[in-house]
């Protein structure tokens, strides 16, 4: 008994079945679906690790605590960066965006704190269209940190600025006493122009979009895991992924391809890129497993220590949502450029059922891969 | 009962076998092997069951190899039902859109 | 990755599902999955989907961080504040809630609750921290236990004084018996615990074919797996017979492991009762440290509140442990109770019926529906019976909330 004016494979289909089948099952998991539509709401007394871990509890108290006390136009789109109008400039906006660095151990494989910062920084203006003009870098350093450690750390941000071709144009530094800060804290600033209107936001993702990976996940993420020292594993291949990605955003961007929205996937993983965009967008975001690039050795420590490398923290790779006339295009100039090499088509955005990232399975079933709670805490069980 | 996973032995670490590493897609762990004696005593390069930090038992080659057998065998007897699932799974796929294979070439490192 | 992605093939897969719906015929299954993993591989893989409607999996109380009752845990947290004290555990633990908040929470007020991958990293803990008191909260069943047992002889034999364990391991037969005994399931089998069979082997299920004449078959943790199992658990009925199987035979010896059941009987006993989250007492259900041990036990050298708290009234962790409700029967599922805003553990634990139906399940149920009603015929109507995801009659039917 189907409803012929209804199109099949639609959310409106499954709305419109529920109203005919009393289907307990059913109306728990639409008012599932209602409630996490709610605006989120910060109910802990205390500030815990899972609040660092860019998962909900993350994204709770951004919204719901700073995003409702500090809330203004621009900061409620809770973008990468913040675009602000130049009195009497209609052209160019002036892209400002923020982030700290916090990372134990300061060095690892693959990079350091002082790289993590620059390419960061970079990295959260490029995926919005912006080029980097100036980072600045303010420094709080701990009573008893060795020098020699700090001046490696200034001199690898040197390199990275350099490579990048960005400079570090002022700063700031302040000394806390023993044990108020884990040897080292970096804070920055990024400033660059990004042209009006911009072409990468939100409200242009549609249904139909493909969803593009830069490259391997969770590199970043164990490596740093094994460096701590927390666990008895190795892996020698393991390198943190850290790089600045504005040489292939403006790649993407210069060769006339219709790209909608980049991010770039941090802590929380690449899982936790696409939960947000699916509930920014108000769309539902469709991957396959079988397309997700993952390193070997990334797999072995996933599924040693149980965490899913959909939520391992990469820094530095982004997830593009193009237009799909466009998308092979998109691949080929991620592909020929050194920050994408293994970059991959991993889905497809969906009208329905918005808020919703889901997976098809190797294995011909579909689950869906929610945001990340708290810490990717490893399980034996 | 829980995450326990199948990872190769690489080498003991003492002469008494109490400790050894196993590998697992290129990443090395230190584990203890006290538990492999008798019927799941276990040499270097074979595989053994570990489940926090500890090797549980050896895993056999042979027993995997008949449990695989007997899998595969229940295939081809029903090859009609198989269609009919790949004939469902192309509807599937066609009610969810896009098929990513085709567009990716070999995507996975 | 060997001995694991050979047991993850999609087209065996496949064939075995529609194997299973061709002998399942007309007769409703229930089939019960004791262990966490089991519940967690089913959800992850979509393994509900293969099987035919009127297969049911039931989800068992295999999970050891799930029965854990939150008097218990409140015991932990309160030896965690105290001074000295180093608190290692699970990564499994760290967000359970207790009465007041869970491990995580007491971190955050200032306890030192550090996550551990192994008793022995705790063991490492405590050389290098000779002045401090360093805890490991145990969980697991016989799966687990081994290697705390291990790691308490270790810490004897190099005289390392200052690690104490607070165990909470607990065995897996006198649940099953309990759930055997209980008139609110009426079962047509069980899928046995793999791993901790690695250690117990497959001779103590055989209480469940001669007492209460119901096949068990232990399987391992990989989807073909587990649907090799249900085919197993299916010919028996047919074939008339009643034995404990073993499918897991690439890691299960039928006896077990001699020398992991030696290391338990010196370094555990069974305590008289435990509490049980959902399920209350069971007798000789729960290990705790021999006498030789006493000066590592916790639970001695700590005092402890003891206290017993019921578990919130909303909470219905026990008959979902049960197998007696489904995650979204419970009345809290997915609104107070939800991963991020857990009452019970069924949703902490992501081993939990209820973490893993929320994160994995309710798509699939709900494209489920979508595919009914967007194909208009029925799959099935060539006449070969059910196949993959089939759907019949039977979906289209309100289901009943009360236990079937």
């Amino acid at each position: 008994m189907t409803d012929t004016v209804v199109q099949p494979g639609s959310g409106a289909a499954i709305k419109a079945a529920s109203a005919r089948i009393a289907d307990p099952e059913q109306r728990v998991l639409e008012r599932i679906a209602e409630i996490r539509k709610r605006k989120p709401s910060m109910r802990e007394d205390a500030i815990t690790m899972s609040h660092g871990a860019g998962g909900k509890a993350s994204h709770t108290l951004v919204t719901a605590l700073f995003g409702d006390i500090l809330s203004n136009p621009v900061l409620d789109q809770l973008g990468d960066q913040a675009v602000l109008q130049l009195p009497g400039v209609d052209s160019i906006g002036l892209a400002v965006t923020t982030d700290s660095f916090v990372v134990s151990p300061l060095f690892f494989p693959g990079g350091d704190i002082g790289e993590l910062a620059v390419n960061g920084t970079i990295n959260d203006l490029a995926v919005g269209g912006a080029t980097p003009l100036g980072i600045s870098a303010a420094f709080i350093l701990e009573e008893g940190l060795d020098v020699a450690t700090l001046r490696r750390v200034v001199e690898s941000m040197r390199r990275a600025a350099d490579r990048a071709g960005v400079n570090i144009v002022t700063g700031d530094t302040k000394v806390v006493p023993r044990g108020k800060a884990d040897q080292l804290f970096i804070t920055t600033t990024g400033v660059g122009v990004v042209p009006l209107p911009q072409r990468v936001a939100i409200p242009r993702i549609v249904p139909g979009d493909v969803v593009l990976l830069s490259g391997a996940m969770g590199d970043h993420g164990s490596t740093v895991m094994l460096a701590r020292g927390d666990v008895d594993l190795e892996a020698d291949n393991l390198r943190s992924d850290t790089m600045a990605l504005h040489g292939l955003t403006a790649a993407l961007l210069g060769d006339g391809i219709d790209v909608h929205f980049m991010r770039d996937a941090t802590r929380g993983g690449v899982a936790t890129v696409l939960n947000e965009i699916a509930q920014s967008a108000g769309v539902a975001v469709a991957i396959d497993e079988a397309s997700l690039p993952v390193h070997d050795e990334v797999r072995g420590v996933a599924e040693i220590l149980g965490i899913d490398p959909l939520y391992i923290a990469n820094e530095g790779k982004l997830v593009a949502i193009v237009a799909k006339e466009h998308a092979s295009r998109a691949l080929e100039v991620m592909r020929s450029r050194p920050e994408g090499t293994e970059a991959a088509v991993i889905g497809e955005v969906m009208a329905e059922p918005e808020g919703m990232v889901f997976i098809h399975t190797g294995f011909g079933g579909t689950r869906v891969v929610d945001m990340l709670i708290g810490d990717p805490l490893p399980r034996i069980c | 009962m829980c995450l326990a996973i199948p990872a190769r032995l690489v080498e003991y670490v003492d002469a008494d076998r109490l400790y050894g590493k196993v590998e697992l897609g290129g990443v090395q762990r230190r584990i203890n092997t006290s538990l492999l004696v008798g019927e799941d005593a276990t040499e270097p390069g074979e595989y053994v069951l570990v489940h926090v930090g500890f090797a549980l038992s050896r895993v056999s080659e042979t027993e995997a190899a008949e449990t695989l057998r007997i899998l595969e065998e229940m295939g081809p007897a029903y090859h009609d039902e198989v269609d009919q699932i790949r004939q469902w799974q192309a509807m599937e796929d066609e009610l969810v859109g896009a098929n990513y294979r085709e567009s990716n070439g070999k995507a996975t490192v | 990755m060997k001995f694991a992605d050979e047991f993850r093939d999609a087209d065996l897969a496949r064939a075995l599902g529609a194997r299973i719906a061709g002998e399942a015929g007309d007769k409703h299954w229930k089939i019960m999955e004791v262990c966490g993993g089991h519940t967690h591989t089913i959800f992850k893989y979509g393994i509900e989907d293969l099987l035919p409607s009127n297969v049911e999996l039931v989800h068992g109380p295999g999970c050891p961080v799930c029965v854990i009752p939150m008097g218990r845990l409140d015991d932990g947290i309160a030896v965690a504040h105290q001074p000295g004290v180093i608190f290692t555990c699970f990564g499994d633990l760290m967000r359970v809630p207790g009465s007041e908040g869970s491990l995580l929470d007491a971190k955050a007020a200032g306890a030192d609750v550090r996550m551990v991958y192994s008793p022995l990293d705790a063991l490492k803990i405590a050389q290098q921290n000779p002045d401090r008191k360093v805890v490991f909260y145990a969980i697991g069943f016989e799966t687990t236990a081994p290697s705390t047992a291990l790691t308490l002889m270790r810490a004897k034999a190099e005289g390392i004084r200052n690690l104490f364990v607070f165990c909470n391991h607990v065995t897996i037969i006198p649940p099953m018996k309990a759930i055997l005994d209980s008139p609110d399931l009426q079962l047509d089998g069980f899928l046995g615990p793999g791993h901790v069979s690695t250690v117990v082997g497959i001779r103590p299920f055989e209480f469940v074919t001669s007492n209460y004449n119901k096949p068990v078959v232990v399987v391992g943790f990989e989807p073909l797996d587990i649907l090799q199992g249900v085919h197993m658990i299916i010919q028996q009925i047919h074939e008339g017979r009643c034995e404990v199987e073993n499918q897991y035979k690439r890691v299960v010896h039928d006896d077990g492991n001699p020398k992991a059941l030696e290391v338990l009987a010196r370094v555990f006993k069974l305590r008289s009762h435990f509490e049980w989250r959902g399920l209350g007492f069971i007798s000789q259900s729960a290990l705790e440290l021999q006498d030789e041990f006493a000066e590592h036990d916790a639970e001695k050298v700590f005092s402890v509140p003891g206290v017993r708290v019921a578990d919130p009234k909303a909470c219905q962790c026990g008959e979902v442990l049960k197998g007696v409700l489904k995650p979204w029967e419970c009345k809290v599922f997915g609104t107070a109770c939800t991963p991020e805003t857990p009452i019970g553990t069924c949703m902490v634990s992501s081993e939990g019926a209820c973490a893993a139906y929320y994160n994995f399940g309710r798509y699939s149920r709900a494209r489920e529906r979508e595919r009914v009603l967007a194909s208009g015929d029925r799959p099935d109507a060539s006449g070969n019976g059910h196949t993959n995801g089939s759907v019949s009659e039977h979906d289209l039917r309100p289901i009943p909330v009360q236990a079937r």
